[in-house]
């Protein structure tokens, strides 16, 4: 374990089918701890299938997955954050009837020092709990630039500053590897850009895990790149020896709808 | 005891957010301000007005656990009158077969059989969703007041149960109808303090993020099959602890109280009361009660067949509901809420 070469995760030969049709097929990747591993491939290439099943929320038909070389078996969604790993939903998944400081602190809900008990008996350790909570949430808010957000709801809110209130609630689980289900999209040019000094500053901390459309940002930020086509890993790699590929050019890079996308 | 969700101010910047006060003693102040209320009020009134505010009060407790199941927690019970009447059996039961037990410890077993019953139904309806939950709650209140056609001996039949309890204290010489009322709302106020502190802390705000998205939530590392059973649970109870009131106020416990009809009216009640809170849940119980007295007087002017007179407190709630969907979605409170809110801003505009 105090190995520092150790991966974080990895994923050993994984299969998803769905019916007829393989999300994902023999998959396998590692990442190392305070690295950038991109996810990119066409619509429907399975990227979020991956997550799903790093998630547990897809249980594969082979393969397997292990975090610190622990193999994790039957895990559930709810124990994620425990282990060390949050993530943020390629939809926005804020909960629109908590403020957006309440949703982060439910994102921080794991690091609560008192118990549930607690805060039912409303005792001055659920109230100290529930300051640290706040704090840590403000905190979260106030990196990614969104503190005067905190009391509003995320209804009333633009979608740039949604997704970073969803990127909030996912730092404030302090985890030692984020997954980020397409965080740039829907950004605006100005956005983005700031969205890559946040995850250029966040990997100092974590390792992070990018399923990305936006192949520019992805390129920018990423240590490595896995290009996923039709659920099988198609390339990886250091980003320039990916874009050089034309394996990649051809599925994925040269397709002119995906260029404007990423433009 | 704010647990609204709907239109919480923008701008309020909380005390507590720097000093660390326990919302118990928060909570625990605004109950004993409300109990030195309720106990003036009902000095001020005469008997039959000291049991309307008892019934008051344990429809709020009713309604408040429900606002927790559903208005929290998100899950809909059509099927709530079924916890009330197990509250209720049990506080008959118990005063019956155990008479030397103090009425405490039968609202105590009152509250604890509830939710059992609200931990088995949750273990269920973690599974259901939408229209299958509210079909097996509904089920539920169907099914249940029937057992005691089942065992007439024990249950009494569809009599029900007739019991008296003596809980006044020897030396007190208040009227009883005055006694009841303190000792429902003492309860009752007690009750609100928890789950005041639920809806404040981490608990409510798990059962929110439950509510809201499930697959966000179990990413946050929140156990969602588990939070809906401790919604239920916690929803049963005071479900359980409500009828136990019921029972200890009426000295009876009767199928015919429970009716599926009654569960319709605690949902109707609470979402005209306002769901998002605990308040909604006070604003449901007066409507509740008064409606009721109300649609009696009316029938009564009218001499309307008793098959009319029976249902017509249930048709004006869904006549009421409708247009409190169109006049104030968020129920009475909401409602409150807004006017509170524009009262602020006008005031604001002045400066
Ligand atoms: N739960 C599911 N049931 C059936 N098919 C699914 C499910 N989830 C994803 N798929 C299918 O698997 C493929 C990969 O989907 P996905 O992982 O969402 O792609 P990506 O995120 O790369 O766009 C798609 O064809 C999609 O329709
Ligand atoms: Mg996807």
């Amino acid at each position: 374990m105090t190995n520092a070469e150790q991966p974080l995760l990895s994923v050993a030969g994984v299969t998803v089918r769905f019916g007829g049709l393989v999300a994902l097929s023999d998959v396998s990747l590692e990442v190392a701890p305070r690295t950038v591993v991109g996810v990119i491939g066409p619509n429907g290439a399975g990227k979020t299938t991956l997550f799903n099943v790093v998630c547990g929320f897809v249980r594969p038909k082979q393969g397997t997955l292990s975090w610190r070389g622990t193999t994790l078996r039957n895990h559930r969604p709810d124990q994620l954050a425990n282990l060390g790993i949050a993530r943020t939903l390629q939809g926005l998944g804020l909960f629109a009837g908590l403020s957006v400081l309440h949703n982060v602190m439910a994102g921080a809900d794991r690091t609560a020092k008192s118990g549930l008990a607690a805060s039912v008996l409303g005792s001055r350790g659920a109230a100290r709990g529930e300051r640290d909570l706040r704090a840590k949430a403000m905190t979260a808010l106030a990196t990614l630039g969104i503190a005067d957000t905190a009391h509003r709801y995320p209804g009333e809110l633009p979608y740039g500053v949604q997704k970073r209130a969803a990127l909030a609630r996912a730092l404030a689980a302090e985890p030692e590897l984020l997954l980020l289900d397409e965080p740039a999209s829907g950004l605006s040019e100005q956005d983005m850009a700031e969205l890559v000094t946040h995850l250029r500053t966040l990997r100092e901390d974590m390792a992070i895990m990018l399923v990305e459309h936006h192949v520019d940002l992805v390129m920018r930020v990423c240590d490595r790149v896995v290009v996923l086509n039709f659920g099988e890993v198609i390339a990886e790699g250091d980003p320039a020896k990916v874009r050089n590929d034309p394996l990649v050019t051809e599925a994925y890079l040269g397709d002119p709808a995906r260029e404007r996308d990423s433009a | 005891m704010g647990a609204d969700t709907v239109t919480k101010p923008a701008t309020r910047t909380t005390a507590q957010a720097r000093r660390a006060i326990p919302p118990l003693l928060l909570h625990l102040g605004a109950a004993i301000i409300a109990l030195v209320l309720v106990v003036a009020l009902t000095l001020a009134t005469d008997p039959f007005t000291n049991l309307r505010i008892a019934t008051v009060g344990y429809y709020v407790l009713a309604l408040a656990g429900l606002a927790v199941l559903t208005g929290m927690g998100g899950q809909i019970s059509l099927g709530h009158g079924a916890f009330l009447f197990i509250g209720a059996y049990t506080v008959g039961l118990l005063v019956i077969h155990a008479p030397s037990l103090p009425i405490w410890a039968d609202l105590i077993a009152a509250a604890v059989a509830g939710g059992i019953a609200g931990l088995l139904t949750g273990a269920a309806a973690a599974r259901l969703h939408g229209p299958y939950l509210a079909g097996a709650t509904l089920a539920l209140a169907v099914g249940l007041p029937a057992i005691t056609q089942r065992f007439p001996d024990f249950l009494g039949g569809s009599n029900g149960l007739s019991f008296t309890v003596n809980s006044e204290p020897a030396g007190l010489a208040v009227p009883s109808t005055r006694w009841q009322a303190w000792l429902v709302w003492l309860t009752v106020l007690i009750a609100l303090v928890l789950l005041a502190n639920i809806a404040r802390g981490r608990l409510g705000r798990r059962m929110r993020s439950v509510r809201d998205d499930e697959v966000a939530a179990s990413l946050a590392g929140i156990h969602v099959g588990r939070t809906k059973i401790v919604a239920f649970l916690i929803s049963a109870a005071c479900g359980g602890l409500a009828g136990g009131l019921q029972a200890f106020l009426l000295g009876t416990a009767a199928p015919g109280s429970f009716t599926p009809a009654l569960s319709l009216s605690l949902l109707a009640a609470l979402v005209l009361g306002g769901i998002g809170s605990l308040w909604g849940a006070l604003w449901g119980a007066l409507a509740l009660v008064y409606f009721q007295a109300w649609a009696e007087d009316v029938s009564d002017a009218l001499q309307l067949p008793t098959p009319v007179a029976n249902n017509l407190p249930l048709a004006l709630y869904g006549v009421i509901l409708i247009v409190i969907t169109f006049v104030a979605p968020h129920g009475i409170q909401g409602g409150l809420r807004r006017l509170g809110a524009l009262a602020h801003r006008t005031r604001g505009g002045n400066r």
